[in-house]
């Protein structure tokens, strides 16, 4: 399972994934950051066994957690259908179906972003 | 011998005995029972495509204002429209984009918005004459304040499309969208077997005056498209068509990250089975169309091309290139474009639309040709320095500021031993290793993914590169990859000032 983490200023000195990893012994896949002077978003991928442990743990130490439980949304009322997002997602979460309609498997999404500058047509974008 | 005419089959129209079929199930009945009983079986077959059709757009009539004003410039949510027509008739084309929203929203996109009955700000200026002294004028309006809103795309329906893909080693955005570096992914557009023109190759049915289907309507040819090629198959077709009858659905407005706006189209012909003949070619496949595989990296006219390939291949989601295997995305919709052909098919069985005998033939012989240029293109050969300085690898940090100090030259190529360029070092690198305390060895301060000119590049190439990269100068390597000259921003510069024929060396005096 795919969490969001936002590091406020305040506690953005502290290496809180690294002592996440080694109190937890979970091994969390980082998916994405966004760090600057001030703050700090990620997007880390957490074995579904140690998501509680890990969530609380992050919890105490300040950190503002949430669960990602759609990486990317595909709005099937934009989307067109022209597949235009497919060769360039790496982990192949984009696929056609038999009927030539695009399916997407949010299981696979490393919120790469690849996808969302392909789409002709806006269809795509982050939660 | 099977022979109908266009008046049988809409006789059979009316009657309601006509058998249509998509081109996607002609394909499996020609094969099944041979082209002379599918074309006793068959009366019509339905194509449709539904892709990015970059040359479209709309005639638009707004009515007089009072006091009247000839529209001369005219934007629709601030994609300007051609107003260089009639006081206040207007042309919208796809590809226009908006002045304040940039790429992402452009002429396509209201096109889509007025086939939406979404209300549209209209804003025009005009110097004002005795019979229209308005001057500007701004105002709200939707589809059906408009008297006629008539679109005329003068190039759709490509019979087929080149396959574009990346061999360089930097992503590029183009009009055939994200091109990975080194064969990441490969793109393609157009219907194959659904492909209207395709379907007739040689127009012995489709022709100037035959009834489409465009974007959710009835639509009309009006000729030959720009650029039609049929020699090489890539025909394309001038249509027409009532934008206030059109359908969402079928016309979407569309941006490509990095190359901008364009409208996806959705246009579907009707091909009468008259003959064996006729159906044979309606029983084309996938596997039958061929096309070029060609490599976007090159910013030239003629891109090389890398193989051929067939729709059926592409179809299958990779394609080999290299030797490696790469992943295909098409831009156009087999979705919608199957869509097209079985609204259309149900349009034909349900008696609402009939088929029109073609006023006059397409032709089958022209080729598009390149643009005449009357002045010569420079290249990098003809303005790039070939004193330079270089430096070789392994030597220092603080080699390379002496050698910048001595040689007037901010950006020093570094070479292996047999003279092939490996990186390049800066001023701006120096200054920033300085800054940090960490200054020895070249190799760890110098850039080693160093983009280059080479001699026959024309320099609008080199200039684009420079922009894009943010930078002002570049090495220019020969074939083997060994230096051999540089070329600045500044020597770009004073090669535009010598052809506008100024001298960049003394500014003109202010004039009191």
């Amino acid at each position: 399972m795919k969490i969001f983490l936002r590091f406020a200023p305040e506690i953005n000195q502290e290496p809180h994934i690294s002592e996440v990893i080694l109190e937890t012994g979970a091994k969390l896949n980082i998916n994405r950051a966004s760090v600057d002077a001030v703050s700090g978003e990620v997007v880390v991928d957490v074995p579904d066994e140690k998501l509680n442990e890990v969530i609380k743990l992050f919890r105490s130490r300040g950190v503002e957690v949430s669960i990602l439980e759609h990486p990317v949304i595909l709005d099937e009322d934009e989307c067109i259908n022209c597949g235009a997002c497919i060769s360039v997602c790496y982990v192949r979460a984009l696929s056609f179906k038999d009927d030539w309609s695009i399916a997407l498997d949010e299981k696979r999404c490393n919120q790469c972003g690849a996808c969302i500058t392909a789409c002709p047509h806006g269809a795509l974008e982050f939660s | 011998m099977v022979e109908k005419t266009v008046q049988d089959i809409n006789q059979k129209i009316k009657d309601g005995s006509v058998h249509v079929v998509t081109a996607e199930q002609m394909t499996d009945i020609v094969d099944e029972l041979g082209p002379e009983d599918a074309a006793r079986e068959v009366d019509v077959v339905t194509t449709g495509t539904f892709g990015a059709m970059c040359s479209s757009g709309a005639f638009l009539n707004f009515g007089h204002s009072d006091p009247p004003i000839k529209m001369q410039r005219v934007w629709l949510n601030d994609v300007e429209a051609y107003g260089g027509i009639a006081a206040v008739d207007a042309y919208i084309g796809a590809t226009q984009i908006s002045e304040s929203r940039g790429m992402e929203y452009g002429g396509g996109h209201v096109i889509e918005d007025l086939v939406a009955r979404k209300s549209v700000h209209i804003r025009a200026v005009a110097d004002g004459t005795d019979c229209y002294p308005r001057k500007n004028i701004e105002t709200e309006i939707t589809i059906d304040d408009l008297n006629q809103a008539i679109m005329l795309n003068p190039r759709n329906a490509y019979q087929r499309y080149n396959v574009a893909t990346n061999s360089s080693d930097r992503t590029l955005y183009t009009y055939m969208d994200t091109l990975l570096p080194n064969y990441g992914n490969a793109t393609y557009s157009g219907a194959g077997v659904l492909s209207p023109l395709y379907n007739d190759p040689d127009f012995e049915t489709i022709g100037t005056g035959s009834k489409i289907f465009l974007c959710g309507a009835p639509g009309y040819i009006i000729g030959e498209g720009t650029q039609h090629e049929p020699q090489n198959d890539l025909a394309t077709i001038m249509v027409t068509g009532n934008l206030k009858e059109m359908n969402r659905e079928f016309l979407r407005g569309a941006a490509f990250h990095g190359y901008g706006a364009t409208l996806y189209v959705g246009l579907g012909i009707p091909i009468p089975v008259l003959n064996e003949n006729i159906a044979k070619k309606t029983g084309i496949s996938d596997a039958d169309i061929i096309t070029n595989v060609l490599d976007y990296s090159s910013p030239r006219r003629l891109r090389p091309t890398l193989r051929k390939v067939s729709y059926e291949e592409l179809k299958s989601g990779m394609i080999e290139l290299d030797g490696k295997e790469v992943r295909t995305s098409p831009l156009s919709s087999f979705f919608m474009a199957r869509k097209v052909a079985s609204t259309l098919k149900h349009w034909i069985e349900q008696g609402n639309f009939m088929l029109s005998q073609p006023m006059e033939k397409l032709p089958t012989d022209t080729l598009f040709g390149p643009m005449k240029q009357t002045k010569e293109t420079p290249l990098v050969k003809d303005v790039m320095s070939r004193k330079m300085i270089t430096i070789r690898q392994g030597k220092s940090v603080e080699d390379a500021a002496k050698l910048i100090m001595k040689g007037q030259s901010t950006h020093l190529p570094v070479t292996s031993e047999d003279d092939r360029l490996i990186g390049i070092i800066t001023a701006w690198d120096i200054s920033k290793a300085v800054a940090q305390g960490k200054y020895d060895k070249l190799d760890r301060t110098m850039t080693r993914r160093v983009i280059t000119a080479t001699l026959d590049e024309p320099i609008d190439v080199t200039a684009r590169k420079l922009e894009k990269h943010n930078i002002s100068a570049l090495p220019v390597i020969d074939k083997d990859g060994k230096v051999i000259g540089m070329i600045t921003s500044d020597d770009i510069s004073r090669l535009i000032a010598k052809r506008n024929g100024c001298s960049f060396q003394a500014p003109l005096e202010e004039k009191r």
